[in-house]
């Protein structure tokens, strides 16, 4: 045994085995952090105790007393400070969340642009993308928000075929509304979806039985809208009134009746996040299509896949990879900058959470609670987005 | 058309002319392959032998002149250019396996989609050709876990997976360590003597003294001399042919 055993196991002291000297790195690095954390921390609780200040979260029980121009839900000014955050959290998560997916569909469309062959397309996104990403943020969101100041009274709005309002409080939309008759066309949806999926099932058998791959979900898609079509017409015949329609907004005296009215605020960051990200989207979905070696493309072709078959089985596949983890942090940084919602006066959380702080002067609590959300929203988006990226990553090696 | 098939030849290029803009690739180039003919491409660096080879399958375009594959003309018709790829197959000096695909899917992909065949039908199919070319044991590996020999070896059994009458080679061993040069020219080596079209540009004149029907020697976007191997080795005609053997052998 002690023959075949090398030598030099047995003589390495502890303070050279790198598997050791990693670990105590580690220690050291640890003790350090929560060191630094422990001081700073019973240096800020000592110092608010001698100031009074100490945070505590009470407040949040008693009545805000301030009113919030937009909600998704039921608020007035008698509630709690704590239903307050809540509704500003709301609004965030409405921009954030409409904003990541108009920015990636914009984004996604302008990157193609950018890589077209069409002189006109391709320049006119390049234009764009420099503009839109060389000008502040804040300035941009300011721009927008004047813009929709610029427009005329409710009275005078700007209307597009009476479909789109454009006013200064805002823009108000035609929107789908159901009708009384709209529980006899369930039905039809429900069989429409319930057909698409058999279909989609049953191809999905035969292409594994056959050992042949194809297309099934744009027929099966096809084969659900017909039957749903069908419903909506027949559901119209039958009972006189179409199951949904499309509400129009009429002008009464001072307001708009019926539709969808978005305030000028909120669609001014809307607009703003989405150009703004999309400029910084485009550029990695370029970026990333462009990454994947012309050598694939040329090997797909002259193997005699289609352009469209070479894009989405050999040049997607690689550019994803490649783009999801910058898509992240655009994603993350449009959740971040919906913050500047306060220059335009859009009740998101950070404006909420300043307003809070000025009625309570809570500071602390404030700041710790507009942290963690913001924290909690970007985690989850990471977490995510890193799940999907695991996922791709997988098909490599 | 049909005056095409009538002779053996299966590649014909007539007075082939292409242009970088201001900058003249192809001068002029004709050349006739004959069915079942081995013919070496060779020249310096920058003479336009890639350009050549990929006019063929048109990775690059051709603005003068008449390409006839397989009696199909290549023209700006998307149907004639598919047809004459999935008549040639291509291997290029870098290998350019899909990275994302295990070797028998870099396989399969294109038998599958092009080919319409079923999946087990071509993964029985590149089994075969994994065979062929000695690495059966490779087949469920990622193109990235092999060696460069291996790999090119999986790119030839890929252009073969889709029956092609013609194989181009734009030197497929130039980026090969010496030692895995051998396997690969064995693989090439053993496809001319099965019978196969095929086009190479390569400087291992070993290979070409073995198996080439002919060689052409190109230089500046021309063609300056054809001949057998025997008749280009011992006797160029070009001084220009004569020289640049000397450098190389
Ligand atoms: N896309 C391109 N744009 C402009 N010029 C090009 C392009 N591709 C090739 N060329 C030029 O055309 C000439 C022929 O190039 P080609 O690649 O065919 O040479 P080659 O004989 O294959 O050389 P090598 O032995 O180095 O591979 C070269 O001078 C090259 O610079
Ligand atoms: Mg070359």
């Amino acid at each position: 045994m002690a023959v075949s055993t090398p030598p030099q196991r047995t003589a390495i002291p502890f303070y050279r085995d790198t598997r050791i000297i990693a670990i105590i790195l580690q220690a050291v690095f640890a003790v350090l952090v929560i060191g630094v954390l422990w001081y700073l921390y019973t240096n800020m609780i000592e110092g608010l105790r001698r100031a009074n200040l100490l945070p505590t979260f009470a407040f949040l029980r008693t009545p805000a007393g301030f009113p919030i121009a937009e909600s998704v839900i039921p608020y007035d000014p008698s509630m709690t400070y704590g239903r307050a955050f809540i509704v500003g959290a709301l609004n965030t998560l409405r921009v954030a969340v409409t904003g990541i997916i108009l920015a990636t569909v914009l984004g996604i469309f302008i990157g193609i642009c950018r890589l077209s062959s069409n002189w006109l397309l391709r320049n006119t996104a390049t234009v764009y993308v420099e503009i839109v990403r060389n000008v502040p943020l804040l300035l941009q969101l300011i721009l927008w928000f004047f813009l929709t100041k610029a427009f005329p009274r409710v009275q005078e709005s700007i209307n597009a075929g009476g479909l789109i309002f454009l006013h200064n409080r805002g823009v108000t939309l035609a929107w789908p509304a159901t009708t009384a008759s709209f529980g006899a066309w369930a039905p039809w949806l429900w069989a429409g979806l319930l057909a698409g999926a058999g279909f989609y099932a049953v191809r999905r058998y035969q292409f594994v039985r056959r050992d042949r791959p194809g297309v099934a979900l744009p027929w099966a898609a096809l084969i659900a809208g017909t039957i749903a079509l069908l419903g909506f017409v027949v559901t119209r015949i039958a009972s006189g009134t179409w199951p949904v329609t499309l509400d129009l907004p009429e002008l009464q005296r001072f307001n708009f009746e019926g539709g969808l009215t978005v305030t000028a605020s909120f669609a001014a960051l809307l607009v703003g996040l989405v150009v703004y990200t999309a400029a910084f989207i485009s550029e990695i979905v370029r970026s990333g299509i462009q990454a994947v070696n012309k050598g694939q493309r040329e090997a797909a072709r002259a193997l005699g896949l289609t352009n469209g078959q070479t894009l989405r089985l050999v040049i997607f596949p690689q550019a994803l990879r490649i783009m999801i983890p910058p898509m992240t942090s655009q994603y993350l940084n449009l959740t971040k900058n919906s913050s500047l919602a306060i220059a335009i006066a859009f009740p998101d959380l950070f404006y909420v959470g300043n307003t809070i702080n000025n009625q309570t002067g809570q500071a602390v609590p404030v700041i710790l609670m507009l942290m963690a959300s913001y924290l909690s929203v970007s985690l989850l988006t990471s977490l995510l987005m890193n799940w999907y990226n695991r996922r791709i990553q997988l098909v490599e090696r | 058309m049909s005056d095409h098939r009538s002779s053996d030849d299966i590649i014909i290029c007539e007075a082939v002319n292409k242009w970088y803009g201001e900058y003249h690739a192809l001068r002029d180039v004709s050349l006739r392959v004959k069915k079942g003919e081995v013919i070496v491409v060779f020249g310096p660096s920058g003479s336009g032998k890639s350009t050549f080879i990929r006019t063929i399958n048109r990775l690059e375009e051709h603005q003068e002149g008449r390409i006839i594959v397989d009696g199909i003309e290549m023209s700006n018709d998307i149907r004639n250019i598919d047809a004459i790829r999935r008549e040639t197959g291509m291997v290029f000096q870098q290998f350019n396996l899909f990275p994302h695909l295990t070797v028998i899917d870099n396989i399969t992909l294109a038998p599958i989609w092009v080919r319409k065949k079923t999946r087990k039908e071509s993964e029985a199919r590149a089994l075969e050709l994994l065979e062929r070319v000695g690495i059966k044991e490779q087949a469920r590996k990622f193109p990235g876990q092999l060696s460069g020999g291996q790999q090119q070896r999986v790119a030839i059994a890929r252009a073969l997976a889709m029956e092609p009458r013609i194989m181009l080679f734009d030197e497929p061993t130039s980026a090969l360590d010496p030692e895995m040069i051998k396997e690969v020219l064995d693989v090439m080596k053993e496809l001319a003597r099965s019978g196969m079209t095929m086009l190479c540009v390569t400087h291992e004149m070993g290979f070409a003294r073995e198996v080439a029907d002919r060689m052409v020697f190109m230089d500046r976007g021309q063609i300056v001399e054809e001949g057998t191997p025997e008749q280009i080795f011992t006797n160029p005609r070009q001084e220009r042919t004569k020289l640049f053997l000397s450098q190389i052998l």
